[in-house]
């Protein structure tokens, strides 16, 4: 019912007074009287504003304008207007995808955040590994500062139809002059890019394709292709390998791709058996220094050596030269015979006769483990072809030069040349990611997209067809190679529907376009079997006897390094700031050598008042060719032989931090990684290196890090008493002795609650290779301090892998049974040995449930969590560094300076582009705080929140951190030991697992697994 | 308030003084000009401090990076400095305090001056603490206040935490007590003052000092309660700062006595100081005739006292080391890598300044020098600052893991601000000496009758001592019956 009450406001709306009305038309009443003040000229004129009005005035404008001030400047960040459909902010996505950009191959998955591609990890279902070099180049993709941005001619912008169009035209003109044009790329390994090739190819017939690999395996290839008729990599199944004898192949490290997943499943402890694995080789590579012996021999020894097993094995005899190593190589020879199909010989020397010469004696042995027919695609390059090009390009016959993503004006040891005869090349086209040396000498300049920005396909071995999808828009004015091939053929086809249709019809075989996608491979069958054919390897051998028995003067063996790879991603801070996993110095290349030769040449390493360590410079001379390095000394470099890694002394568009270490690629004559006749002079000046490790051994502390002998430990118990592998530490009590770990000062919290992580680090399965070390950089936001922090020990690696040699007294028992002095006991324990064994010890924050640094914070600010990590609360942090020091481990990291927005540390996080590489869950540390490992506290609580809104429990295993998701061998195992079903909780009473410094019982959630080597076999 | 004393014990004020002498001598630089001297040392002193100023800005400003520390060596010049200026703070209390409570009559010429550098020490040591942080404006955080940041309490499981207070209380305490003794001088000077600026100043300083029988009492009751509550704070510091050290866990830090080594080394290092700067100060301020050969002569046996204490604790930690059994123990002390490592030369000027040249002091030639005396003190001070920096740097260069030896090499700010805490120390020093009753009149007053020289010959003479009620008649008198009576 509608109600007709009346409301009023007074009586007289009421009485509906004529008032009201008057007021309604005029609401303010009152006029302001402006007219009285400012009206009467005369009074303005006359009125004065005192001086203290005037300064009470102005104190008070500037004491309103400085607070308005104070407030900070607001970054205003922009929702997105229509939601993607597959992005929920806060919620991570994997994508996967492959890995390949002319160097590192791989199989991954990319975790994006908002669109951001953050993290790349291995994708384990495609058997994929990431090595440290595979785990950074997420960061490659934003580097503002070498990234090529937008299509240039002669330096000046183009659009990219203008490009086209007169690349077009040009590209016509030779065609019809028929003059060559040649497309120089890396190995692409993409069976859609070759066909794509193929067809710019019949488009324009003047055109040929060179691959060329900075790194060269071409050896190895042309030796397959002559034993085998294929031109490929073998593959080595070292799983099944009973005994490896490797001479010089650092196939842990850069040996065409890593083989560590393999190697380390044929080396566990548990099974009863490992592999036996012997390593001749002058450097200390990664691979000698997880060998079970490893045998030093400078490079021509290693051929002579290799002839030698040759000649015992195939019952040829083939000239050689006797080796001071030849007792072991016949040693070998019985192992390997005796291990007959399970044996098997690898080389590094990239030299063709070498190669057939292993391919021989692995042939000869029936070996298993070579599989000749599912092989490796990812070195294609071709040295004839490569040196072909140069040549033509000087006789001017080249009339244009197509190069895609590669540097020889960098890379090349006749860069020189190269570039004399690119001057007689009248179209150079360059399409490449990143801005170098040859983009700088090309003169259009086409960018091409990110790997992570660009749809791809790849094939690294037979069976496996990788595919590769954006991750994210193209963050540049970037064009991949195939949609610009496919527009210069005249195909009007996008790439990502040419591909889709490739791969649908000749590849996938009927199977889904959208699963194949989604699980980044499709598994093939291997159509062609190889047959070897029946070539004398004889005259190979005897060829590289010839060749060998020339060596004089030093021998230089050139590497590559576990972090710069080739030097493609040497503008990459993590990668620059990364150690090198033997010798532990970041930011720099450099000359190893021998002790014995040190000491001959003059050359040393001192150590500084600030810690760190300088090294002398050395002139070396190749082949005429001179570079001035400075001198590391190396434990167990041959004596008579240095090493040198490339990859090192880019300049050209870096950033003026990353303009490190010295370019050895001139001394890679004929891509040679061995190189006679070298001379070494000591030159003036002295070099500051940035090491993080200064001691080199483990000084007797024996409970630090374990090591045993397979014997031991299938022999002898563990506990002990004396010749136990895994003794606890004794401590009295009542006195008694006990074990150290059955007493306790508190009483203990029930830790059989909810969840309680662990993790294990398995010593045995670490190889070192430091893909953790950049998991956890990527992951945590881990700042790069630069070389000169660095140097004075301000690295802020939350996970290091520590290196250790073994020394020629090994513990204080040995020194006594010598009979040595207290002095000459220490000297002993802390002097490396000549030919040191090495072992790698993973070192983070040990979440010790009895933490040291908890007890002594003032405020409070690092305290146990409920789950087992030690929590840092970067907030409350005042910086006393009290926990550091107490930090048994040493493992807490402190922030000295502002790491991020400073000019002063010019890296990632100084510009816009680099910080989008940050993890949005973890937050960036100011000045002044500790910071540490707080083993992905982000991840597990991640993990439980998901698995809460699934309404399930966590499953076994599914929590990760990003370490142990890194770790190619599965070294690193990270899981809940109250679920006894993870691993972990298994790990966590194994025999084998010990804590570090158990003395101290500090209890730490950090177990580590006692090394095994099998040293017994022979 | 006077006492009977053998006239053949030494006097401990020379020269045939007066009450008013006394008055005097110790107005004198007060109201007279500083000289030359002072004004060169003071502003080389203002200079160093301003420079350290300038690096604790620096610093602050940009980040404890800027000193010569690393991820394995967390503390280096830093906690050596606070440790060496918390130790120089110790001789004060216990000459106030201790010696009052045991009746040591001079400690009257020096308690004034030691308790002065006290404070002044406390204050720089309390400011490394502040200064190391990584984040110094949350200094505030370490201290027990309720805040609305939740529930955030400090965590009284820390040492650093028993720092704040120890030295929060001992500062407050060492202040007060100070001031007490100072009430019946400061209203001394207030008497004297003829510009009224100064007499307003000295009339606020001294509280309303009347001298009254009443005051006195008080006085006397004020001091002997304040010492009773200053005496366990002479050892309760240094145990406490000790205790940063003696709860790591770190081998060469975790030792049981550290406490009572410390404390000895503190006071050690304490009357070092003092020596070193009433050796300078009874030369500047004309102060010979209280300052005597007896007084070097008495802080000599009790630095050569603690000195002993302090070498028998090194002796007791290596013995210790090897006793244990645990090899991490036995490296730090018993390897040969402290003394022929890279801070071997660290260790023997430890040796050498703590141990060996304060040796010298058994001879007494040697300890009534005050020559000798003053360069021996200033080795004790360096000896001492090295002991702290050999147990922080040569224990964190070497810790548990060998993957962490490394080595601390100072910067220049780390250097800076040491000098400049000299150099703030002396400045404040300096000031008050001028501003100052640089030696307790009131109190050395009450000892010239029994202490003096020239009473103690009378009484030699057979002139019997007059009885106290006369003494306070002659304070009474006007200067001129003064002389009269001294004639």
């Amino acid at each position: 019912m509608a109600s007709d009450k009346k409301y009023w406001k007074s009586v007289e709306e009421l009485t509906n007074s004529s008032f009201v009305e008057t007021l309604s038309k005029n609401e303010f009443v009152q006029e302001i009287p402006t007219d009285t003040f400012l009206g009467d000229k005369e009074t303005l004129a006359n009125s004065s504003t005192s001086r203290r009005d005037f300064l009470k005035y102005v104190g008070f404008t500037t004491a309103a304008a400085t607070l308005a001030a104070c407030e900070g400047p607001v970054k205003k960040s922009i929702p997105y207007v229509v939601k993607p459909n597959d992005i929920i902010a806060g919620v991570a996505d994997w994508y996967a995808t492959s890995m390949a950009d002319g160097f590192d191959f791989a199989n991954i998955l990319v975790k994006t955040r908002e669109g951001r591609p953050i993290q790349i990890m291995p994708n384990k279902d495609a058997n994929g590994t990431t090595s440290a070099r595979v785990q950074a180049a997420v960061l490659s993709l934003y580097d503002e500062k070498l990234r090529l941005k937008n299509p240039t001619k002669a330096g000046e912008k183009i659009s990219w139809t203008d490009a086209d169009k007169e690349i077009g035209a040009a590209l016509n003109t030779l065609k019809e002059a028929n003059t060559p044009v040649v497309l120089l790329t890396g190995t692409l390994a993409s069976p859609s890019t070759e066909r794509i090739i193929q067809e710019f190819i019949v488009a324009y017939p003047n055109v040929t394709h060179v691959i060329y690999d900075a790194i060269s395996e071409s050896a190895a290839a042309d030796a397959m292709l002559a034993m085998y008729g294929k031109r490929a990599l073998p593959k080595y199944h070292l799983d099944k390998a009973s005994v490896i004898v490797s001479f010089g192949a650092d196939f842990l490290g850069d040996f065409h791709g890593g083989f560590e997943k393999q190697y380390v499943a044929g080396r566990k402890p548990e099974t009863g058996s490992m592999s036996y694995h012997v390593q001749f080789e002058s450097n200390m590579s990664l691979t000698g220094a997880n060998a079970d012996k490893r045998i030093v021999t400078k490079p021509s020894d290693q051929i002579f050596g290799l002839i030698n097993l040759f000649n015992e094995i195939t019952g040829s005899n083939v000239p050689s030269k006797a080796t001071p190593v030849d007792a072991q190589v016949k040693q070998m020879a019985a192992a390997l015979k005796k291990a007959g199909s399970k044996g098997v010989v690898m080389t590094g020397i990239n030299d063709k006769n070498a190669q057939l010469v292993a391919l021989a004696i692995n042939k000869a042995l029936n070996s298993e483990i070579v599989d000749v027919n599912n092989t490796l695609n990812i070195r294609q390059g071709n040295e004839t072809d490569v040196n072909l090009l140069v040549k033509d390009m000087n006789a001017g016959k080249i009339g244009g030069l197509l190069s895609y993503n590669v540097n020889p004006l960098y890379s090349l040891p006749n860069a020189s040349e190269f570039a004399n005869g690119l001057k007689k090349v009248s179209l150079t086209v360059a399409l490449s990611t990143e801005n170098n040396e040859t983009v700088n000498a090309s003169n259009y300049v086409l960018p091409t997209s990110h790997f992570l920005e660009s749809w791809g396909d790849t094939q690294f071995d037979e069976v496996t067809y990788g595919l590769m999808q954006p991750t994210i828009q193209p963050l540049f004015s970037t064009r991949q190679l195939q949609d610009t091939l496919l527009g210069w053929s005249g195909n009007s086809t996008k790439y990502y529907d040419y591909l889709k249709a490739f791969a649908s019809t000749t590849i996938l075989n009927g199977g889904s376009w959208n699963t194949a996608l989604h699980n980044g491979f499709f598994t093939r069958e291997i159509v062609t079997t190889t047959i070897a054919s029946e070539i004398s390897v004889s005259d190979a051998a005897m060829q590289l006897s010839n060749a060998a028995q020339k060596a004089s003067g030093f021998e230089l063996q050139l590497y590559i390094k576990t972090g710069l790879g080739d030097g493609k991603q040497a503008n990459n801070p993590w990668l620059q700031e990364f150690p090198d996993p033997i010798t532990r110095v970041s930011w720099d290349n450099y000359l190893t050598m021998s002790m014995a030769d040190a000491k001959q040449l003059g050359f040393t390493n001192p150590v500084k008042d600030n810690g760190a360590i300088d090294g002398d410079y050395a002139k070396v001379t190749v082949n005429g060719k001179e570079v001035t390095v400075p001198v590391m000394i190396q434990p167990g470099q041959a004596k008579g032989s240095v090493g040198l890694s490339l990859g090192f002394g880019r300049a050209f568009g870096l950033k003026e931090e990353m303009q490190v270490g010295v370019n050895a690629y001139p001394l890679y004559g004929n891509a040679n990684n061995i190189q006679f006749g070298v001379q070494i002079e000591k030159v003036s000046g002295t070099h500051q290196f940035a090491c993080t490790q200064v001691q080199k051994t483990i000084a007797g502390r024996h409970d630090i890090l374990k090591v045993a002998s397979l014997k031991e430990y299938k022999t002898v118990e563990p506990k002990d008493h004396h010749h136990g592998w895994n003794k606890p530490s004794y401590v009295s009590y009542d006195h008694k002795e006990v074990e150290a770990n059955t007493i306790d000062l508190w009483d203990e919290h029930n830790r059989e609650l909810g969840h309680h992580f662990n993790l294990s680090i398995d010593l045995t399965s670490c190889t070192g290779c430091g893909a953790c070390v950049v998991a956890c950089h990527a992951e945590n936001n881990v700042p790069v301090v630069g070389k000169r922090e660095v140097r004075v020990g301000r690295d802020m690696h939350w996970l290091r892998i520590d290196r250790y040699y073994s020394s020629e007294v090994e513990t204080r028992e040995d020194a006594k049974e010598l009979g040595l002095s207290r002095g000459e006991m220490y000297k002993g324990l802390e002097t490396e040995a000549e030919n040191p064994e090495v072992t790698f010890q993973p070192m983070m924050c040990q979440h010790c449930n009895h933490a040291p640094c908890e007890t002594v914070c003032p405020v409070a600010a690092t305290t146990h969590g409920r789950q087992g990590q030690n929590q840092m609360t970067y907030n409350r942090c005042v910086g006393t560094r009290y926990c550091a020091n107490n930090c048994p481990y040493r493992v807490r990291r402190f922030n000295w300076f502002n790491y991020a927005n400073n000019n002063e540390f010019d890296f990632n996080m100084n510009n816009e582009y680099g910080k989008m590489v940050l993890n949005p869950d973890v937050v960036v540390r100011s000045r002044g705080v500790m910071e540490k490992c707080s083993m992905c506290i982000q991840m597990t609580q991640a993990t439980i929140l998901k698995a809460k809104k699934e309404g399930r429990s966590v499953n076994t295993d599914e929590f990760e951190t990003a370490c142990s998701s890194a770790c190619t061998t599965g070294a690193l195992v990270f899981g809940d030991v109250n679920n006894k079903q993870d691993k972990v909780a298994a790990l966590a009473k194994d025999k084998r697992a010990y804590n570090v410094l158990d003395y101290l019982q500090t209890k730490p959630n950090v177990i580590y697994q006692v090394k095994i080597k099998n040293t017994n076999e022979a | 308030m006077s006492h009977y004393e053998a006239s053949i014990r030494e006097p401990l004020i020379l020269g045939d003084k007066t009450y008013h002498d006394i008055t005097e001598d110790i107005a004198k630089p007060i109201e007279g000009k500083a000289n030359k001297n002072w004004y060169m040392a003071f502003y080389i002193s203002l200079a160093a401090m301003l420079w350290g100023f300038g690096c604790i800005f620096y610093t602050v400003g940009t980040g404890i990076g800027v000193w010569g520390l690393s991820k394995n060596i967390g503390w280096a010049w830093d906690i050596t400095n606070f440790v060496w200026w918390v130790g120089i703070g110790h001789a004060g209390t216990l000459i106030s305090a201790v010696l009052l409570l045991f009746r040591q009559k001079w400690r009257m010429a020096i308690n004034r001056s030691a308790e002065a550098m006290t404070i002044f020490a406390v204050f720089q040591a309390g400011l490394f603490p502040i200064i190391h942080m990584g984040r110094p404006w949350n200094a505030f955080w370490v201290l027990p206040i309720p805040n609305q940041f939740g529930s955030l309490w400090v965590n009284f499981n820390s040492p650093l935490l028993w720092d704040v207070f120890a030295i929060s209380t001992y500062l407050s305490v060492s202040l007060v007590f100070w001031w007490t003794g100072l009430l019946p001088d400061f209203a001394m000077i207030r008497d004297r003052a003829v510009k009224p600026f100064q007499k307003k100043i000295y009339s606020l300083l001294s509280f309303g000092w009347s001298g009254r029988a009443k005051d006195w009492q008080r006085f006397e009751e004020v001091s002997l309660v304040l010492a009773g509550l200053a005496t366990p704070l002479v050892l309760s510091v240094h145990t406490i700062v000790s205790m940063d050290f003696a709860t790591s866990i770190n081998p060469g830090w975790h030792s049981t006595i550290f406490p009572p080594y410390f404390v000895a080394g503190a006071i050690f290092s304490g009357f070092a100081m003092v020596q070193t700067l009433l050796g300078i100060m009874r030369k500047v301020t004309n102060m010979e005739e209280y300052i005597t050969r007896l007084h070097v002569e008495y802080m000599n046996i009790v630095i050569i006292l603690t000195g002993g204490i302090v070498a028998v604790a090194y002796a007791t930690e290596f013995f210790i080391a090897w006793y244990t059994g645990s090899p991490y123990e036995y490296y730090t002390y018993l390897s040969v890598g402290a003394a022929t490592g890279p801070y071997a030369w660290a260790f023997y000027s430890l040796l050498l300044f703590n141990i060996a040249i304060p040796q010298l002091l058994w001879f007494k030639k040697i300890r009534r020098s005050f020559i000798a005396s003053f360069i021996i003190s200033i080795a004790i001070n360096i000896g001492m600052w090295f002991e702290r920096f050999d147990i922080i740097a040569i224990v964190l260069s070497k810790g548990h893991l060998p993957s962490t030896w490394w080595r601390f090499e100072p910067t220049f700010v780390d250097v800076g601000i040491f000098i400049g805490t000299i150099g703030f120390f002396f400045v404040l020093f300096l000031l008050y000496a001028r501003t100052f009753p640089v030696i307790a009149q009131a109190e050395v007053k009450t000892i010239l009758k029994s202490s003096g020289e020239f009473y103690k010959k009378r009484s030699e003479q057979g002139i019997p001592t007059k009885p106290a009620i006369v003494v306070l008649d002659i304070e009474k008198k006007s200067d001129k019956s003064d002389k009269k009576d001294k004639e």
